[in-house]
């Protein structure tokens, strides 16, 4: 029974999305749906590094890096794929799908695999050290995917086809994903192993003593987070006419690190929040051209001086909506 | 074998001034365990100034004529720079860190990171993103060494580079402020209880590490030609990677650190290719984190539960 | 108490920043306003352009040639009985900005045509965006030969890197006579790649060598290691088909390191900024352009002294190309007989024997035109006209 509302739940969700694409693609124009598309894409980015920066505490600010191996690793294979599925598919939207969905979870998995690789020396380190680890490991994967001659280097990676890598990224896949990771990462927060990973937060030295095996939920938790930042990369390339390292800076990272913070470190709701923010945000700066990027970083330091734990906190969106006794506030920040 | 001595000189050189930078790293995390982002804006800042400063006392007539600048002036240039890097340093800490001293680590962290794309950016609004040519404050004069050719602006940033840290280092061992700097990098709070002025100290620290990344900026100016708002943002990365390499909180290893990933990046330039120049300084900042956390001349500290 | 002061400054803050967004109908640097007119009364035309960043030499030049054909047009009554406006967007150098303000001008502005880019990387991606939306583009001056392959909506007015790499290549080999060249190029760039790949297909087909190959990424302002390896080559001269700025500090490098070998490159080196970073070091080296302004054609003679007149400085190959790439987008409008992107692209794809500043001009069928190349050298401070090599 309960299974069977639960396909019943995923499909009805599935379908919503699809209808609202109708309206969204047609009401809209390119430029705005553009933006609704990378906020979607923010989203993930968010949620996901929240997974580790928030709900673990440990903080990694390269995870530009882990977007790139998505972004190159499912364009790639997209490309690769193309052809045998078409040919057993024939040229149809449903080939495409396939193809795309494919090409996205190969990219998930080398971004979760380099996750695993970066993160087992990395988590051995804390706080500053951790970061600036982190930090050096997105750089150089940018610059090894810079020296990569099979992927086009710095110019970057466009596929077979002269005008680009095939546009499969729509409304529909963006937000179906959205759904599917917001849904993984808030089971995986609110079960006993999130639970545990709260706990290293806190204080990782109690939870070691409570015989919590910290280092393995460290890394499995920097694996997924990697993983979903993977799974952005591969929607945004698909979104762009190719994939190049300059897309993936240390900006960008920055930018994944503001969603976190402006929605608040450790909530789910806020990171969803602060994913959308800064799409949103950065368009309507684009105005001020030269100005922009000088008000964001304004913006980033007012915040951690005059209000660090961002929107929401640690709490939830739910949460502010209990009646019974409020949840005792947990400890702010990491 | 003189295109090997050609790299040696050419890394130490450009170490010599990652290791000014280095020492603004050091210096700061020793005493509040912040590492401060903003000081490879410091430095960039303190190069335009220098640029600026120069132009304002007619250098371009000196160039024109094909006088050389008078070495008074270029030490004005210098003082000029390295007094306003020094004010911004402060600036910086007085505005943006002192509201956050007494949080958990992680707002400082991303509050410098604010602080250095806000400067990267106000400098590419206020000094025009295209690259610049930066004055011949001093001329540049070559001579031959065994096929080696040296500049004197490359014996000059040794010589500078040399005096600042030796003075630095007097400063350190020998003052009351030193004392007190040093002081505060055991524990900041015993320091304050016996009696000093930590803001002052800290103020000063800023103002000192700021004053030797100003420096670096005009030498760095006089040796690669071109400046731009962003020069700040990999060059101060290297030298805080220096700063970790010779053991963060110590200041003769920032100088060993600067040196060494100096002559890393200008060998791997040289004989592995130019694209992995910046490479190698992360790899190396990964390997020593994973091998010696506490650097080569730093001290291992134990965290107690 | 701290509590109301906190939300007291993030009030102000968010106060401020809604301001700022507010006030964002000022335009700034030269803009259109985002309040587009409808097209009845006139064309609206899109330029997206490098104004800011380390080629913004490039990209304002471009406008202003771009600027200056447009009002000659507006002035002689506009055509199809409009006026035509046009909307620059700048792209700051960055190829991801190329893709968005394309975006930007075909979706906001509403533009029926497009000029742009200068830089071969943001003409790929901008064109790409342009391709998918089938609203044709005219690059003035990129020379990559893949810009014009990404569709048949893009096309270009100056020639294109297999060329350019010949023509330089032929120059070291006959006027230089010069064997063996090292060459030193711009990884990040794929107008330096390109033009690399060509000059060393040109140059080993001549009978010459390439001793060595060293390589940079934009951006850089170390080249001792690069120039030190080629110092210890057997290479007469070095070909560095990069921009500008880096090619300024490369001479003075090799200046600095005794290197006292000529140096050829090609148009990525016109602006006012090379002699100024490049000094005396520059002196003695050779590039190939599009234009010369001390060319004796009367034409081009008319452009330069109108263009003199208009904006107080002489106009770089870029200027020329800017102006005669609107040039032909105007008459291909003026053809087309009416203010549509398909119709106008028909009509520029037909453009023959069309007299341009720097040249004639034929659409050929890969929407390339064939034109013949300068060599300039630099002397003084200055660029001349060495030399001229046709297709």
């Amino acid at each position: 029974m309960h299974r069977a509302l639960r396909v019943a739940g995923v499909a009805g969700v599935l379908l919503a999305i699809y209808a609202l694409q109708f309206g969204i693609e047609n009401g809209l124009n390119d430029y705005v749906q553009r933006i609704v598309l990378l906020a979607g894409i923010n989203i993930i980015l968010a949620v996901g590094l929240n997974l580790i920066n928030g709900t673990t505490g440990q903080f990694s600010i390269g995870h530009a890096g882990f977007m790139a191996v998505g972004a190159y690793g499912a364009a790639y294979v997209g490309v690769k794929l193309a052809g045998p599925v078409h040919a057993s598919l024939g040229p149809g939207a449903l080939a495409n799908a396939v193809i795309f969905n494919l090409a996205l979870l190969a990219g998930a998995l080398f971004a979760g695999i380099s996750g695993l690789i970066v993160g087992m020396p990395s988590l051995r380190l804390r706080g500053d050290y951790l970061a600036v680890v982190t930090l050096g490991f997105g750089e150089i994967i940018r610059i090894l995917f810079n020296n990569a001659t099979f992927l086009g280097s710095a110019t970057g990676y466009f596929g077979d086809d002269p005008s680009g890598l095939p546009a499969y990224t729509n409304f529909f896949w963006v937000y179906a994903w959205v759904c599917a990771i917001v849904v993984l990462i808030h089971n995986l927060t609110f079960s006993q192993t999130g639970r545990s990973l709260i706990a290293i937060r806190e204080d990782e030295i109690a939870a070691e003593a409570m015989a919590t095996p910290t280092t393995r939920l460290k890394v499995t938790a920097f694996a997924i987070s990697a993983a979903t930042a993977g799974i952005a990369g591969g929607l945004f390339a698909h979104m762009q006419a190719g994939v190049r390292p300059e897309d993936f800076r240390f900006e960008k990272s920055i930018d994944m690190i503001v969603m976190i913070i402006v929605g608040g470190l450790g909530s789910i709701s806020g990171a969803i929040f602060g994913g959308i923010f800064l799409a949103v945000s950065l368009e309507l700066m684009r105005d001020l051209q030269q100005y922009r990027l000088v008000l964001y970083a304004l913006l980033l330091i007012v915040i951690m001086i005059v209000r660090p734990q961002g929107l929401l906190g640690t709490r939830e969106l739910h949460h502010l909506f209990r009646r019974r006794a409020k949840p005792t506030p947990p400890a702010e920040g990491a | 074998m003189t295109q090997f001595l050609q790299q040696i000189i050419n890394g130490l050189s450009l170490g010599s001034i990652y290791a000014l930078i280095a020492l603004g790293y050091t210096m700061v995390y020793g005493i509040l365990k912040l590492i401060n982002f903003a000081h490879g804006e410091v430095f960039m800042v303190g190069a335009y100034t220098g640029l600026h400063a120069a132009s304002a006392l007619g250098i371009d007539a000196y160039e024109a004529s094909g006088r050389s600048f008078p070495l008074y002036l270029a030490l004005l240039v210098l003082v000029v720079a390295m007094a306003a890097a020094a004010t911004l340093g402060m600036l910086i800490e007085f505005l943006a860190y002192r509201p956050v001293r007494t949080a958990p680590r992680l707002t400082p962290l991303i509050t410098a990171i604010g602080v250095s794309l806000f400067l990267q950016n106000a400098g590419m609004l206020v000094f025009s993103p295209n690259p610049q040519r930066y004055p011949a404050i001093l001329r540049e004069v070559r001579f031959e060494l065994f096929g080696v050719i040296v500049t004197n602006i490359k014996l000059t940033i040794f010589g500078v580079a040399l005096a600042l840290m030796l003075s630095l280092h007097l400063l350190v061992q020998k003052t009351w402020t030193g004392r007190a700097m040093r002081a505060l990098s055991f524990n900041i709070d015993a320091a304050k209880l016996m009696g000093i002025d930590t803001n002052r100290v800290i103020r000063s620290t800023f103002a000192i590490g700021s004053a030797l990344a100003a420096a670096g900026g005009i030498l760095f100016g006089l040796d690669q030609i071109t400046i731009t708002p962003l020069m700040g943002v990999l060059t101060g990365l290297k030298a805080f990677v220096a700063a970790v390499l010779g053991g963060i909180g110590s200041i003769p290893g920032a100088v060993v650190g600067g040196l060494l990933i100096g002559l890393a990046e200008q060998l791997t330039a040289g004989y592995l290719s130019p694209a992995y120049r910046d490479a190698i300084t992360f790899v190396i900042l990964i390997g020593i984190l994973l091998l010696k956390p506490e650097g080569l001349l730093g001290v291992v500290r134990v965290e107690k539960v | 108490m701290r509590i109301p002061r906190r939300t007291l400054i993030s009030g102000l803050g968010s106060a401020a920043m809604a301001l700022a967004v507010g006030c964002k109908k000022k335009p700034a640097g030269g803009t259109s306003s985002s309040d587009s007119s409808a097209t009845a009364t006139e064309i609206v035309i899109g330029h997206y352009a490098s104004m800011t960043g380390s080629t913004a030499h490039f990209g304002q030049d471009t406008d202003r040639g771009v600027r200056l054909a447009m009002d000659e047009a507006n002035a002689k009554g506009g055509v199809l009985g409009k006026k035509l406006r046009v909307v620059t967007l700048d792209t700051r150098g960055d190829s991801a900005e190329a893709a968005s303000a394309v975006n930007r001008l075909i979706d906001v502005e509403k533009v029926t045509a497009l000029l742009g880019e200068v830089a071969s990387s943001l003409s790929l991606a901008g064109g790409r965006v342009a391709q998918r939306r089938k609203i044709p583009m005219i690059s003035p001056t990129s020379t990559n030969p893949k810009v014009t392959e990404v569709g048949d909506y893009i096309f270009r007015v100056c020639f294109i890197d297999p060329f350019q790499g010949k023509v330089m290549a032929t120059f070291a080999r006959q006027n230089l006579k010069l064997d063996q060249v090292a060459i030193l190029k711009d990884v990040k760039n794929d107008y330096s790649i390109g033009l690399a790949d060509a000059f060393r297909k040109s140059f080993t087909a001549l009978g010459g060598t390439i001793v060595v190959e060293q390589s940079y990424s934009q951006g850089d302002t170390d080249f001792s290691a690069q120039v030190t390896a080629i110092r210890g080559s057997a290479a007469k001269a070095i070909f560095v088909p990069g921009y500008y700025s880096e090619v300024g500090s490369i001479a003075r490098t090799a200046a600095r390191l005794g290197l006292k070998i000529p140096l050829l490159g090609g148009d990525g080196w016109d602006s006012p900024d090379l002699f100024k970073i490049g000094g005396d070091a520059i002196d003695g080296s050779y590039f190939s352009d599009h234009f010369a302004p001390d060319l004796a054609t009367e034409q081009a003679k008319q452009f330069v002294a109108k263009f003199t007149a208009k904006y107080g400085v002489p106009p770089s190959g870029l200027g020329a190309l800017g102006y005669e790439a609107a040039e032909v987008l105007v008459d291909a409008i003026r053809r087309a007989g009416k203010d549509e992107p398909t119709a106008i692209r028909d009509a520029i794809a037909q453009t023959k024997d069309f007299e341009g500043v720097t040249g004639k001009i034929t659409m050929d069928a890969q929407r390339n035109p064939q034109k013949s190349a300068v060599v300039l050298k630099v002397e003084g401070g200055k660029a001349k006209f060495e030399t001229s090599i046709a297709p």
